[in-house]
């Protein structure tokens, strides 16, 4: 499973790319692989504001529904549109083309390194 | 994930191998998926897809009263099936609640039924419970028998190939035990996507050779996830979501596998012909979901606000590409009823089942 070394993760398998004060959020590649086929994306409305670790929206596979937690608190500056009519851009490219929210952060919650999440899929799966 | 204490099928290396998904499934560690759900939910529409579906159970009736046990437990009327034929049939408490959904073998000699896993113990209790003033024996052959289904439009020639019987003349919902890959096996011309295909049960040493060959000759392995969307897309039912204790056969719109008519009284007979007469307390229907979402199972129905009853299966639709489900409603509920997605009603408009036929040849 690819977990690219500039990225910061949590604990149920999100990833943050800061830049400057925005931050960028997806579902790791582990994450779209266990989901297997996505065929929607409920997405949250532009404007809205979260805290680190509420429930964002849901990304739903064939199979079952799963929610979406932000790691960071903030307000969504950008939605990911393109996921409504192409939600397998998430199976195809979770870190890049399948990013879903775009955050203005104000508050981070408990993130991980791309090496203590390495840890932390490990611990899981064994 | 440990999956500690879950049997496993004869067939368990193979998809270990294949680099299968393994879920717990009623008990047994069964492989979800190997590529991918809709990849292998298409493979069996547009070629042929090979399923283990070695948890389901196997009960025996044996003895002189054999048919007279299995005409009391099931409700279609089995003194109308030839030898070498199979029917589709429920299993009912006394009050019409679904015990199980079975498939009933007239072979020469004896019955075979073939129950779901996940009720294997309770209807093997069932079956032994209101047979014993019977000379019949119940036995759970379950252990002795590995069950691949061969489902999809080449499912027919490519098991030609692997057999010596023509099974041109193998008409659906007939078998006959015959060899494939010089296996001993009993050919069913049935199955659960609304395909043509065949379910071929055999001892569990031969299951890992004869399932490699199938594929070697040209099958996709397929996994629970896309059995269950192309049995929905059947239009099929699936125990626990639109059968339970509490769901009639008649309420779940299977009544073509009750015959309420049956000379023999079967258990829950009373019941369902006074539902019959009385008018039914749910209907079971299918639905498109009209806006965005996918309703799932045990999600509320309502209309106008008020709760009329349950999603019992729900999917996106590989085939359709919509939102399908069924559910369990009030028997008022018209053409059009909302489904409440996480809090949030979503209208949807019943359609004709099932969702998808296939084009007979």
């Amino acid at each position: 499973m690819s977990v690219p070394e500039e990225l910061q993760y949590t604990r149920s398998h999100e990833w943050v790319r800061t830049e400057g004060d925005t931050a960028t959020i997806g579902i790791t590649d582990h994450a779209q692989d266990e989901l297997g086929d996505i065929v929607f994306v409920e997405l949250p409305e532009e404007g809205v504001t979260f805290d680190a670790g509420d429930s964002f929206g849901t990304v739903e596979s064939v199979k079952a529904v799963s929610d979406l937690y932000t790691p960071v608190g903030g307000e969504v500056v950008e939605v990911n549109e393109a996921l409504s009519d192409s939600p397998e851009k998430i199976n195809e490219d979770p870190y890049g083309e399948g990013w879903i929210v775009k955050i203005q952060v104000s508050g981070k919650g408990d993130l991980l390194s791309a090496s203590d999440y390495e840890q932390f899929l490990e611990a899981e799966e064994s | 994930m440990a999956n500690e204490g879950l049997r496993r099928t004869p067939l368990y290396d193979e998809h270990k191998s294949l680099g299968a998904r393994l879920v717990d499934f009623a008990g047994w560690e069964m492989p979800v998926q190997y590529e991918g759900i809709k990849a292998e939910h298409n493979a069996v529409r547009n070629h042929a897809g090979l399923f283990d579906v070695s948890h389901m159970g196997e009960a025996v009736f044996r003895g002189a009263d054999a048919e007279v046990a299995v005409q009391r437990l099931v409700t279609r009327d089995v003194s109308r099936l030839d030898e070498g034929q199979a029917g589709y049939s429920a299993v009912c408490y006394e009050d019409g609640g679904t015990v199980d959904d079975v498939i009933v073998y007239r072979r020469p000699d004896d019955f075979l039924i073939v129950v779901n896993a996940s009720n294997r113990e309770k209807d093997l209790d069932h079956f032994r419970e209101n047979t014993r003033d019977l000379d019949v024996e119940v036995a759970d052959e379950s252990d002795n028998w590995a069950l691949l289904a061969l489902q999809g439009p080449e499912a027919a020639d490519l098991l030609q190939n692997l057999t010596d019987t023509d099974l041109s003349t193998l008409k659906p919902f007939r078998f006959v035990q015959e060899e494939v890959a010089d296996a001993k096996t009993i050919i069913s011309r049935t199955g659960y996507t609304g395909e043509d295909g065949f379910e071929l049960y055999l001892s569990p040493d031969n299951a890992p050779r004869v399932w490699r060959e199938i594929l070697e000759a040209g099958a996709t392995p397929a996994g629970l996830g896309s059995r269950d969307t192309l049995r929905l897309e059947a239009g099929m039912c699936l125990y626990g979501n639109e059968l339970d204790p509490e769901t009639t056969p008649l309420e779940a719109g299977i009544g073509f596998a009750v015959h309420l008519d049956k000379e023999q009284e079967f258990i829950g007979q009373e019941a369902l012909k006074t539902e019959k007469e009385e008018g039914l307390r749910k209907k079971l229907v299918g639905f498109e979901v009209e806006g965005r979402g996918i309703a799932r199972h045990d999600y509320p129905v309502k209309v106008e606000e008020e709760d009329v009853g349950r999603v019992t299966s729900g999917t996106l639709s590989p085939t359709l590409g919509k939102a399908i489900g069924l559910a369990l409603v009030s028997p008022g509920v018209e053409d059009r009823f909302e489904v409440v997605i996480r809090d949030r009603p979503v209208e949807v408009h019943t359609v004709p089942l099932p969702f998808y036929k296939r084009e007979k040849k």
